[in-house]
């Protein structure tokens, strides 16, 4: 490897360190929220780096590597803490120095890592972290003894506590007078080992026992049968309160974006500027607040199960489950959100060590029902499915209902079974997963992941959101027709829907989309739900003019308009093969873009996400048609 | 004679101790630094109330392995000679 040399008065410093050793909360504890926080190019590994004030005269840069095992990596995403190193990636700075973070609980097995980072030919320095847990294990390891082994500085901290951080900070202040090795660690990886036993036995004066409280508690947590009903209790709530608790504040920010609409309406003269603030501007920025509450409370949860040491133990239950489609435990997380909304859904995939995984995840976490589909099941249940009992007190619509939440649920475990066999094959990485002590959450280190998690959504995908809100808006908006005189308003509306651009698109698409037995009215809605699914309730509205009194069932108006458009030649547009074909389209087809602005900016890349929304719309088309046919033979 | 066995053969509650890891692939190489080195002690803790993943201990630690990777880590009864 080569190394760059150091620059005294800009110091660019790595933070280098296997999973679960403290790296993110020593990261944070040095850096506050200054972290900028983005992706490797051509991989979903994150990437984040701050600027730190160290009391010099520059600025030193603080780049948190992703956290390895070890540095012979074992696959490509594992490559990129090399190539980090090595100065390989465009953009990225080249790390001079480096800090490496060791858990002070399990030093015996870090020491061979932390010898081959002294084999970097860089300065460096080595931070023991956790020493609270060391204590209340009864372990104890002698610092000096260490920094004597190993020939370069020691400092031991407390992260979440914010101990030690200020003797950090000042070692990190002179990187210039760190001491190195007199004698580098062994290069061979068995005598490597050897060297390792022989400084853990002269500086580990007592191993930790195991720690009470956590060991108490997973007798319980972990048990064959409680561990599995808290495993369903714990994820029932999760789901339950990500799906409802956001509701209040979601209908709040839905009001405010109403009454800020309206007051510009009677504010500015009326035309095409308060059209555009109104329903382009205001309407846009709503709709990326609106996910803040979710996702708020889905990283607040997240975070607090991950940092209370709960996680893993979930991700543990349910293991041998996802095992079998090729994920492991932790996909179980972000699936489960993504009933609520795929957006947190996705974000939640973060958790997910394995790159391969994670991107397989995020590739089917569409496919789960989100609750945006519901307006749009309700209104075409209601209108069309008849209100019987089929068994016993369980109607038909609710049947209906049931089979659409469920075949999303398998259609997304039977692709992600079907990717991780052919696609996406695993990256050869083994499962292996810490478990961690119970610990208390800190206040200062929950609330910072979350904030950092719902600005990241803002700034990275809310820019996507509101600029394809803006575009839709223009599509539906132009060009501006003047309605024949004399028409009433509703009518009015739904004829200059017909003549703009969407409009258009819709006819366009038609012979397109007839074969699903859509017409250009449904097409027109298919284009405009692009922006979100259940803007294709108000779309079918405009377009059969009618009122859309009742929005929570798609208002009766709607319902009977739906129920008497006929084709050209009689018979009914909305048939049960083409309502069954609608319904199923919408089970598959990502018609979300913040769906697609998420999976950008999550993946980094535009060529999944364009296969993303390929082969769910591939999907929803051919699932689509066999629904016709099928319907279509059995009534 | 000691008593040689794979790593997911091991009762739950009973300690072993690591004589090597088969094979020097990738998965090998990062059991190795995962903490599974010749000489190191394990207690089996316990295992998913599904049969697997298991939960072991080691370095002071406590780590989860399918059955697919501990199976390759061979081991000895604890106090006998390797």
């Amino acid at each position: 490897m080569t190394a760059a040399a150091l620059d005294p008065t800009a110091p660019i410093f790595g933070l280098l360190g296997s999973p679960n050793a403290g790296k993110t909360t020593l990261f944070n504890a040095l850096t506050g929220l200054r972290a900028r926080v983005g992706n490797y190019p051509g991989v979903t590994v994150e990437r984040r780096e701050a600027q730190l004030n160290l009391g010099g005269e520059g600025d030193a840069t603080l780049i948190d590597l992703p956290g390895p095992y070890g540095l012979e990596p074992i696959s490509a995403d594992e490559a990129v803490v090399g190539d980090v190193l090595d100065g390989r990636i465009e953009g990225a700075p080249q790390p001079q120095a480096l800090i490496v973070v060791a858990d002070a609980c399990s030093l015996s097995r870090t020491l061979p890592f932390i010898g081959e980072s002294l084999l970097l030919g860089r300065p460096a320095c080595v931070v023991l972290t956790m020493l609270d847990e060391l204590a209340a294990r009864g372990g104890n390891v002698d610092l000096e003894r260490l920094q004597a082994a190993l020939g370069v500085p020691v400092v031991g901290v407390v992260g979440h506590r914010g101990r030690g951080i200020d003797a950090l900070r000042a070692l990190l202040a002179n990187p210039t007078d760190w001491s190195s090795p007199a004698v580098p660690p062994p290069s061979d990886r068995a005598e490597r080992a050897g060297w390792a036993a022989s400084i853990a036995e002269t500086v580990i004066e007592q191993a930790p026992t195991r720690h009470p409280l956590t060991e108490r508690i997973d007798r319980v947590v972990l048990h064959p049968l409680w561990g599995s009903l808290l495993f369903a209790t714990v994820m029932l709530t999760f789901f339950q309160l990500i799906f409802s608790a956001a509701g209040p504040a979601m209908d709040l920010i839905d009001g405010a974006i109403g009454s800020l609409g309206e007051f510009v309406r009677a504010t500015l003269p009326e035309g095409l500027l308060a059209d555009l603030v109104a329903d382009g501007l205001i309407a846009g920025v709503g709709s990326v607040v609106i996910f803040l509450p979710q996702i708020v409370i889905l990283f607040s949860l997240l975070y607090l199960l991950e940092d209370v040491g709960y996680m893993a133990r979930a991700a543990f239950v349910i293991d041998r489950v996802m095992g079998r489609i090729g994920l492991e435990g932790r996909s179980f997380v972000a699936l489960l959100s993504s009933y609520a909304c795929a957006v947190p859904g996705i974000m939640a995939t973060r958790t997910i060590p394995s790159p391969r995984d994670r991107l397989v995840t995020i590739l089917v976490a569409p496919l789960m029902t989100c609750s945006a589909r519901l307006p749009v099941y309700a209104l075409l249940i209601s209108a069309f499915v008849p209100e019987k009992n089929v068994l016993g007190p369980l109607g038909l619509q609710g049947l209906v209902l049931l089979t659409l939440y469920v075949g999303g649920a398998i259609a997304a475990l039977a692709v992600a079974a079907l990717f991780k066999r052919t696609l996406i094959k695993g990256d050869g990485l083994p499962f292996a997963m810490e478990l961690p002590t119970y610990r208390w959450p800190t206040l200062r280190v929950w609330t910072t992941q979350v904030y950092e998690s719902a600005w990241a959504f803002l700034r990275r995908a809310g820019t996507i959101i509101l600029i394809a809100s803006l575009l839709l808006w223009a599509l539906l908006t132009f060009p501006q027709v003047e309605a024949p005189p004399g028409m009433e308003e509703d009518a009015a509306a739904s004829y200059a829907l017909e003549q703009s651009i969407a409009g258009r698109l819709g006819h366009a698409i038609e012979p397109a989309v007839a074969p699903l037995g859509f017409d250009w009215k449904i097409g027109v809605g298919l284009v405009a739900s692009l922006a979100a699914r259940e803007v294709l309730v108000a779309t079918l509205a405009q377009i059969y003019a009618a009122e859309q009194s009742d929005e929570e069932d798609g208002g009766s108006s709607l319902r009977e308009a739906l129920r008497s458009d006929v084709r050209p030649d009689g018979r009914p547009v909305f048939d049960p093969p083409t309502v069954g074909a609608l319904l199923v389209f919408f089970v598959f087809a990502l018609q979300c873009t913040s769906t697609i602005a998420i999976i950008k900016r999550e993946t980094n890349s535009w060529g999944w996400t364009a296969f993303a929304f390929g082969y769910l719309f591939v999907l929803a088309y051919a699932a689509s048609f066999a629904t016709r046919q099928i319907v279509g033979a059995l009534v | 004679m000691p008593q040689i066995t794979t790593l997911d053969r091991v009762p739950r509650g009973e300690s072993v101790r690591v004589v090597a890891v088969d094979g020097a692939d990738a998965i090998a190489r990062r059991l190795d630094d995962l903490g599974l080195r010749e000489g190191v002690e394990v207690e089996v803790l316990r295992r998913a109330p599904l049969g697997d993943p298991t939960v072991y201990e080691l370095h002071g630690y406590q780590l989860c392995l399918r059955q697919s990777e501990s199976g390759r880590v061979r081991v000895a009864a604890h106090g006998t000679a390797a």
